[in-house]
């Protein structure tokens, strides 16, 4: 073998060939990396589990309140009555964000109701203070329990948070904001999609 | 360089001969010498340069108590919190390894936190040694991941909900971060995907990375020589008769056995917190972590462990900005990211703050009690910051401790931003040709 002779190497082609096969080199790493990274959003399992759920409203009666369980979180479905939406409005100065103007509900979420269809209410079951769940307080005045003057609503048991029937909160509560009203939309007149907004919205 | 032959070992006895085959086929004894026998370190090393072995010590604790917790431990949401606690009860001398590497995480950040003291302090970050100190900002963010992973583990309510919390600061950056905390989490939620890939995290990827960071840090040391409470570069005296420096003293034996002194008054205080106070008041190990991990039921009072305070006072900080609480987030961040450009901020012609002028002794105290009272505010909950200095006619009237945390974190960020000015005018001593005791 002859030693190498520095003036027979093509430098130019040399440096082409080396920036060549680290350029390609990098990109193989690169489109390596990608499924370790992939593996990193959520599973099949995590997204079927966080999947939208569509709950069946057409046999819920009047008044009466189911609790679905949606990304581990409690959503209440609330069939409001014509009194309760009634009750909505009038309390507003007790109120501590009686229109909703933090962003704890989609766009399509307006009014008192915080609802799409008045007289159904959908909200996550979730106190804002600390994250415990309230208790729906449906009667009306002194049945409740609540005080003569209670309108209708939820009451955490934790740290005594109230909130109305459109989960908005009253001043004097440890909670910060009205409760979530998570993304949902109807498929049909009586199938509820919870997790998913509206088409188009 | 293989080729030349290095020359018999002598000097070891009857080893002589095992010596010599070796270091033919590998550099043991020139590593030996490089780095302990014959690594010349300036003779006037003080108290404070014990911090870097004890780390290190800590560092070999930690991975091996580490190894012995993962033999029995399960990182799954629905068996861990009872695993540790089977660990603490039924494993045969299993309390005393968790106590060791719960202990061990504080015992860590106190040596870490010392040492870099020490580092401010004799500007050991200067000229040459800016990549040391880059490679030991490098290993102490490391550290942070590394114990920030590890505490998710036992599932316990503060396991549970700091991981959450840290996990939404990632949320609340523009545009990325509700995506990105997702693919952090693995799921919607902290779940079992997130404490599975935490433990592994936790016990193979970045210890590794500890690891090689280590050996970055001590190699970059050892190839421009240790720095010393003067300031002064032993390597600008060298004895004319030897070539050595005349004020450096080899490694091994004079600095094995300080510090192993130093290991030994060490370990008397660390096995005094593991037997007596592996709680520590619940500052090393936080109350609310023994009730296990409800996803449902947010804890009273958040609170990371105590050497996460000082950031998480700033963050606290910070008013929230077009309803986002990412500038506080940033400011966080920028807080400790600022420690890479340092070596580049500081201009003064001395090193250490033997020699330093007015200003800097002025900054430099402000910034150490800045560091400490966030700490501390750090610590408290937000219902206890009303009752901070309540009384005193103090700027702030009830939120006397947000802005107190507001200002402090004002003077840490003046520390490094006005140091270009402070260092550069200030009235410095000259610096001794030799370094003194």
């Amino acid at each position: 073998m002859s030693a190498i002779v520095r003036t027979d190497v093509d430098e130019k082609k040399r440096r082409l060939l080396i920036v060549a096969t680290g350029v390609a080199g990098a990109a193989a790493a690169g489109g390596v990396a990608v499924p370790f990274l992939a593996s990193w959003f959520p599973s099949a399992r995590a997204l079927a589990a966080g999947a939208p759920v569509e709950v069946d409203i057409s046999k819920m009666e009047a008044g009466q309140q189911i609790t679905v369980e949606w990304r581990g979180k409690p959503v209440w479905v609330l069939k409001r009555t014509p009194e309760m939406i009634a009750k909505l409005k009038g309390h507003d100065e007790v109120l501590v964000d009686p229109d909703s103007k933090a962003a704890r509900q989609p766009d399509y979420v307006k009014g008192p109701e915080r609802s799409i269809k008045p007289e159904v209410f959908v909200a996550e079951g979730v106190c804002t203070h600390l994250g415990c769940s309230p208790t729906l307080k449906k009667e009306i005045g002194a049945a409740s329990d609540m005080g003569a003057d209670w309108p209708g609503g939820y009451y955490c048991p934790c740290h005594n948070s109230r909130f109305d029937l459109s989960a908005r909160v009253f001043k004097g509560s440890p909670a910060p904001s009205n409760l979530t009203v998570p993304p949902h939309r109807y498929a049909s007149d009586t199938a509820l999609v919870i997790g998913e907004d509206a088409k188009g919205a | 360089m293989a080729a030349i032959e290095r020359p018999p070992v002598t000097g070891a006895g009857p080893f002589n001969g095992l010596l010599t085959w070796v270091d033919r086929r590998f550099p043991m004894v020139p590593l030996w010498k490089e780095h302990l026998a014959e690594y010349y370190a300036p003779k006037n090393f003080n108290f404070w340069y014990y911090f870097g072995s004890l780390a290190m010590l800590v560092l070999v604790i930690q991975i091996v108590s580490g190894i012995f917790l993962t033999m029995n431990y399960k990182p799954s949401a629905a068996e861990a919190f009872a695993s540790v606690e089977y660990i603490m009860r039924d494993v045969p001398g299993g309390w005393l390894i968790r106590y060791i590497h719960s202990t061990g995480a504080s015992a860590f950040f106190i040596c870490v936190y010392l040492h870099m003291a020490r580092g401010l302090m004799y500007g050991s970050y200067r000229k040459p040694r800016e990549l040391i100190w880059i490679f030991g900002v490098m290993i102490y963010l490391a550290l942070m991941a590394e114990a920030f992973f590890g505490y998710l583990l036992p599932w316990g309510q503060m396991s549970y909900w700091g991981a959450q919390v840290i996990i939404n600061l990632f949320g609340t950056i523009p545009f990325i971060g509700e995506a990105l905390a997702i693919w952090i989490r693995g799921d919607y939620n902290v779940s079992d995907a997130t404490l599975n890939r935490f433990f592994a995290l936790h016990v193979v990827a970045l210890p590794l990375v500890l690891l090689g960071l280590v050996a970055a840090h001590i190699m970059a040391l050892h190839e421009v020589g240790s720095n010393n409470p003067d300031g002064v570069e032993i390597a600008k005296s060298i004895d004319p008769k030897d070539g050595k420096p005349m004020d450096g003293i080899p490694f091994h034996p004079y600095y094995t056995v300080k510090d192993t002194l130093g290991v030994a008054v060490f370990l008397i205080v660390f096995s005094a917190i593991v037997f007596f106070s592996p709680e520590m008041g619940g500052y090393f190990l936080e109350y609310n972590n023994f009730i296990p991990a409800d996803p449902l039921k947010t804890p009273e009072h958040i609170a990371p462990v105590w050497y996460f305070t000082p950031y998480y006072a700033m963050l606290r900080a910070v008013p929230p900005i077009f309803g986002s609480q990412f500038p506080g987030v940033a400011v966080m961040g920028a807080a400790t990211l600022i420690l890479f450009v340092l070596p580049w901020l500081d201009r003064g012609r001395v090193k250490s703050i033997r020699y330093r002028g007015p200003k800097y002794k002025g900054f430099f105290a402000a910034f150490i009690f800045a560091f400490l009272v966030l700490g501390y505010l750090g610590v408290e909950p937000t219902t206890v910051w009303g009752e901070f200095g309540k009384g005193l006619p103090l700027i702030g009237g009830d939120y006397v401790a947000l802005w107190a945390a507001r200002i402090l974190t004002v003077v840490y960020f003046a520390f490094f931003l006005l140091m270009p000015w402070y260092t550069a005018t200030d009235k410095e001593k000259p610096e001794p040709q030799r370094v003194t005791w």
